[in-house]
């Protein structure tokens, strides 16, 4: 795509293909434009957004987790895995994307870890307070009725912590989604890619498209996390019920 | 252990404490001080007295959630020592106050835990779940519900259930009824006794309530602060020669009366028939001394006639008679 500084009035943007009256004038949105990039620019960009924070998440669980249930047995690692995490948490994603570029490069690699890192925290927090949350009455019973640590785990803390842990990664899915956009900055496509053309030729519909996409795709995962959980707790609805 | 739950004959086994004696680290007294004791196979044995006194954590000693110091405790022989910790859990039916059903699994699930735990085939286990909420009287209909849709006595009856369902030789309650209303804790106590009559376990109950131990123990073992066991004997003998000043003042000044309590007058000798008794209170076999002495001291009579199931008198118990029976024995 070409580069432009574009400041005021109609701007000549030669690599998008037919230009329309609504797209030489830069009008708020042409949808046209959409029509004619969503397979060359749109989708792309939205397939690869998708994979970054799909990998971000599910890395970041993995670690949360774990972390998590180490830490619901043993105190003593609660505040330190908490202060690293939130360590993480407070960098700021420009400065943690540069300070990793020597390391691991111009990659997803670099997206991934910087995004690993900013689940960290909203995950190990919410995974270890669903943990909290399980009645001790309940964990004495299973371990009186000789089930084993991980049918506890497996069986009963997990399902059990199951609210706290779905209220977790909806933060990190919608937080990821945002932050997967700066991906673009160190060159690797997302949905940023487009915003970022956009932003330096000032297109208006580019923009909106590319943050339309990105919102949307936030309220997706979400909702369907959602929908995930009421599928998994039968009870829940019962209880309400009752 | 495993053996024991998949054989549904498995009835009671001998509980043998020797020596038995725990410590908190951190704190100079014992929590259970040389413990030794026999819980006969089939018996209730309640452990009573106040809080702190060990009562629980020598309970807790039995299925390992508690690791005994020093002594050994033996089931049907074997030390509890020699058997995986779960393994032995799930020959042992454990209840608790706060119940701890999950709130995830449905009532027949809560029930199948154990059953599934120890490998039964779906069949198996689906027919136990029926017989079991049968037994502890809940209704089949309740077997698709969820914890929090039942009242405080329906889910301890499912603790119970749960407790019961691979029919365990041994059974450990941690002051089951403890917080259930006054009317529901009596039906419990009540259906907990019909029921023990049926599927006859070694039973280690504990409570703090002295009355609860009377009237469920077929003997007593009374706890002192620091896990001293201050005498263990059946309820009437507690009763009737109370160790020491401790046991006499734990069970209370009252303790002729609830030693009346624990008798009916169909069991004791009465005295025939006779014409002085007439407008004297009516009472059946199966009103209990306390309550007979009560219904004479009220209706301000000095005998009770007691009728049988047909109304027919049976006899006469007097003041006096009451007196000497507590005095005799």
């Amino acid at each position: 795509m070409s580069v432009h500084s574009a400041a005021g009035g109609p701007v000549h943007i030669p690599s998008f293909g037919r230009a329309s009256a609504c797209i030489t004038n830069n009008d708020l949105f042409c949808p046209e434009w959409v029509r004619d990039n969503w397979g060359s620019v749109l989708q792309p960009a939205l397939v690869e957004h998708v994979k970054l924070t799909a990998i971000a998440v599910a890395i970041g669980f993995a670690i949360a987790f774990a972390a998590a249930v180490a830490a619901r047995r043993h105190r003593i690692l609660e505040t330190p895995i908490g202060l690293v995490s939130a360590f993480l948490y407070t960098i700021p994603s420009l400065a943690l994307f540069q300070l990793l570029v020597p390391v691991t490069g111009l990659s997803v690699t670099t997206v991934e870890i910087a995004l690993v890192g900013y689940t960290l925290l909203v995950l190990f927090r919410n995974i270890l307070a669903g943990f909290r949350s399980v009645p001790e009455e309940v964990l004495e019973a299973a371990r009186g009725l000789g089930l084993r640590g991980r049918d506890i785990l497996w069986r009963i803390e997990l399902p059990l912590a199951l609210p706290s842990i779905v209220a977790g990664l909806r933060i990190a899915v919608v937080t990821t989604v945002s932050l997967a956009t700066l991906a673009a900055f160190i060159g690797q496509r997302s949905l940023g890619t487009p915003m970022f053309v956009a932003l330096r030729d000032y297109f208006k519909t580019e923009i909106i498209a590319a943050g339309g996409l990105a919102v949307a795709l936030a309220l997706g995962a979400d909702a369907l996390l959602v929908v995930a959980q009421r599928l998994l707790q039968p009870w829940a609805r019962a209880r309400a019920a009752a | 252990m495993a053996e024991d739950g998949r054989r549904r004959t498995a009835t009671a086994a001998e509980i043998v404490f020797r020596d038995v004696t725990k410590r908190y680290p951190g704190r100079p007294a014992a929590a259970v001080q040389r413990l030794s004791l026999v819980v006969p196979a089939g018996d209730i044995c309640v452990l009573v007295g106040p809080s702190g006194a060990g009562k629980t954590t020598a309970m807790k000693l039995v299925n390992r959630l508690i690791d005994l110091d020093e002594g050994d405790i033996t089931i049907d022989g074997r030390s509890i020592r020699s058997l995986d910790a779960t393994e032995l859990r799930r020959g042992i039916g454990y209840v608790i106050q706060q119940i701890g059903l999950f709130p995830h699994m449905s009532v027949a699930d809560n029930v199948a835990v154990v059953p599934r735990l120890l490998g039964w085939d779906k069949r198996r286990v689906r027919e136990r779940v029926h017989e079991l909420l049968e037994l502890v009287g809940l209704d089949r209909a309740d077997a698709g519900r969820y914890p929090a849709q039942l009242s405080g006595g329906q889910r301890q009856r499912v603790g119970l259930a749960r407790a019961l369902a691979a029919d365990p030789p041994v059974m450990l309650m941690d002051e089951p009824f403890g917080a259930l209303d006054p009317i529901t804790r009596e039906r419990l106590q009540d259906e907990f006794l019909r029921l023990h009559e049926i599927e006859r376990k070694t039973v280690i109950f504990v409570t703090h309530d002295i009355d609860e131990a009377i009237k469920l123990g077929d003997r007593i073992a009374i706890f002192r602060e620091g896990g001293v066991l201050a005498q263990y004997d059946t309820p009437d003998a507690v009763l009737a020669r109370p160790a020491d000043e401790f046991v006499a003042r734990f069970v209370g000044a009252d303790r002729g009366l609830k030693r009346l309590a624990l008798r009916k007058l169909g069991e004791i000798e009465l005295e025939a028939p006779n014409g002085l008794a007439a407008g004297a209170p009516v009472a059946g076999l199966h009103t209990t001394l306390r309550d007979a002495l009560s219904l004479m001291l009220s209706e301000g009579a000095e005998q009770l006639v007691v009728v049988d199931e047909r109304g027919e008198a049976a006899g006469v118990l007097s003041v006096g008679q009451v007196g000497r029976l507590l005095a005799g024995s």
